[in-house]
């Protein structure tokens, strides 16, 4: 449902069924919802069973990679005699990207059911989910959701009476956007400060605590509970468009619309119709100008691509963006796109973890010289610079926050490049005052 | 952090690590494989207790851990959320990244320093009753504008809610 708005017809209504519904919070309430049938079955399975039916239901991974969840599963070692770990990226902290955290508010046993089936399948004994420290109100839900499945006997070291252990611990980030790197995140469980780790090894051979281990988004450890219970088939089914796209989907809709908020949707419906029909459009007069679909970290969108783009991992990127993790941020034709864009630039260079140098330097730069355009101070060779130094902060570090901050740049000079010379050229008096 | 005891910089270090918060930690242990790996989870408990971390409980903690002070701070100084010099009774949060800046988070953010009379961001009012801080994304985009009072998250914030909501935080 588009909470906190009444589910549209036009959704297609998984994940979000119970948001909004305070009594499938607990324990009980989440049995009487059909819970934890998913983990009953799921521990009469093999776990290579669990991975068959997770890689024929297509499920890709919801952070904003896309990965096929079924094959990361299926690279963990099996029989190595060696603790194995499943983390689970409940950092969610990419602007525009707002839905694990209702995943969390309001069905906290949906995750602590995905997360136990996802440990059994890869034969952890031990799920720590990673909660990003400002998501005070999701913590206090969660920490009481795992009491209570604890008590209910959901967890422990006899889950349902099969004497499988599965334990799942909460750990509280502290202020950290680059903690949602999978190996920055294990860095930070690990009490070390959250630097990315150079791969390979890749965490599937030498992760947390040096053990093999698998990280998955919030929303796709929910899902795989909804895939045990209802088959690979009905989630493969669930496709507009292509047929590498598959499921349902939390769309965060926010920015200039009239009714901001999270969309479940089948994979392949048209962004037009999102943000026209089901987000209620632009406010009163107003255009739509841009959207960045990913959360912030894509190439934004003008209007045309926008309105022309089916929501799945293919569709966007025909229209020359990625779907990401699909935190749409839309903007009318109110918005100054330097101006935004130069705000974006200032929250990724707040970021960086510092050990590249092309990171720390570049988005710092990158805002620098957006600023001095928009103080009067900018000079016509500044365009230019920007493009080089995108490019140069592009596939050259450990992590992709760097590339993150160059792709809206980019795309935003080549699609908008009327904003910035209008700037450049003085035609338009300074956003900001000089220092 | 709500109703803890703000010590100020120059006050002698009580030890946070004993009694229930020591059984906090203790409880804590057998879930990691390595002590280390409760540093976070221990620098939130002295937040918790005292409002802030001072360079005396910073030494406590790495004793507890078994780990070096340098280290300790090292660690403590990465991650934005652990205050490292004492804040206000009360510690706000607003969001100003893109998705709230174009919904107006500015205005929402001018409210709040002026009516806290904290004047600029990062600065404690002269009761000692509010820090105001701009941070980066608080996930609640949909929801513009975010802002964190503590523990409390208040969302949909505008600059005509501004006086309600602080009035609630004395």
């Amino acid at each position: 449902m588009g909470y906190p708005h009444p589910p549209h017809p036009r959704e297609t209504v998984v994940l979000s069924q119970y948001f909004g519904d305070a009594e499938a919070r607990t324990f009980d309430g989440w049995v009487k919802r059909g819970g934890y049938q998913a983990l009953k079955k799921a521990l009469a399975m093999t776990p290579d069973a669990i991975i068959e039916e997770l890689k024929a239901s297509g499920l890709r991974g919801r952070g904003g990679a896309g990965f096929p969840t079924g094959l990361k599963w299926s690279f963990m070692p099996k029989n190595d005699g060696k603790p194995h770990y499943l983390v689970c990226n409940a950092d969610e902290s990419e602007p525009g990207t707002f839905k694990d955290r209702e995943i969390m508010r309001w069905t906290p046993h949906q995750l602590i059911e995905g997360c136990a089936i996802g440990a059994y399948a890869i034969g952890a004994e031990r799920c720590y989910i990673y909660i990003r420290g400002e998501f005070t109100e999701p913590w206090k839900v969660m920490t009481a959701a795992v009491e209570e499945a604890y008590a209910k006997g959901a967890l422990g070291g006899n889950v349902f009476g099969t004497g499988k252990r599965i334990d799942i611990v909460l750990h509280r980030g502290a202020g950290a956007y680059i903690c949602g790197e999978e190996t920055a995140m294990m860095n930070s469980i690990e009490g070390k400060r959250g630097n990315p780790r150079i791969k390979p090894p890749f965490p599937a051979q030498a992760g947390l605590f040096g053990m093999p281990t698998t990280i998955n988004n919030v929303e796709t450890l929910s899902t795989s509970s909804h895939i045990l219970n209802r088959g690979a088939a009905w989630y493969k089914a669930l496709c507009l468009s292509n047929p590498k796209s598959t499921g349902t989907k939390l769309f965060s809709v926010c920015g200039h619309v009239m009714r901001p908020g999270n969309y479940e949707l089948t994979m392949g419906f048209p962004m037009k119709d999102l943000i026209h029909d089901l987000a209620g459009g632009m406010r009163p007069g107003r255009r739509l100008k841009a959207v960045i679909p990913g959360g912030s970290s894509v190439p934004i969108m003008t209007a045309e691509e926008a309105e022309g783009a089916l929501c799945d991992y293919e569709g966007i990127v025909e229209k020359g963006s990625m779907l990401g993790s699909a935190g749409f941020i839309v903007m009318d034709d109110s918005t100054d796109i330097v101006y935004e864009l130069r705000r974006l630039a200032k929250f990724y260079a707040h970021e960086p973890c510092a050990p590249c140098p092309t990171c720390r330097e570049g988005t710092a730069w990158t805002t620098k010289i957006i600023q001095r355009s928009q103080r009067d101070q900018g000079k016509k060779e500044d365009l230019d610079l920007l493009l080089d130094l995108s490019d140069q902060m592009t596939g050259r570090t450990i992590c992709v926050l760097s590339d993150s901050c160059a792709a809206p740049i980019v795309s935003g000079i080549k699609k908008f490049p009327e904003e910035f010379e209008a700037y450049l050229s003085r035609a338009k008096a300074p956003a900001l005052a000089a220092v | 952090m709500t109703g803890s005891t703000h010590a100020h910089a120059d006050a002698p270090h009580h030890p946070v690590f004993v009694g229930k918060v020591r059984e906090q930690l203790d409880a804590l242990f057998p879930k990691y494989p390595t002590k280390q790996a409760c540093l976070l989870p221990a620098l939130w408990m002295v937040q918790e207790a005292r409002g802030w971390i001072s360079p005396a409980a910073i030494a406590e903690v790495a004793e507890v851990l078994g780990l070096t002070p340098a280290y300790v701070r090292g660690v403590a100084t990465f991650y934005t959320m652990y205050h490292l010099h004492p804040v206000g009774r009360h510690f706000i949060q607003v969001c100003g990244t893109s998705p709230c800046h174009l919904c107006g988070s500015d205005e929402v953010l001018k409210a709040i320093l002026g009516a806290t009379g904290c004047g600029e961001l990062g600065a404690t009012s002269a009761d000692g009753r509010f820090t105001v801080v701009e941070v980066e994304c608080l996930g609640a985009c949909g929801f513009a504008t975010p802002v964190l009072i503590d523990d409390d998250f208040h969302d949909s914030v505008t600059p005509e809610r501004v006086a309600g909501i602080l009035a609630r935080y004395p």
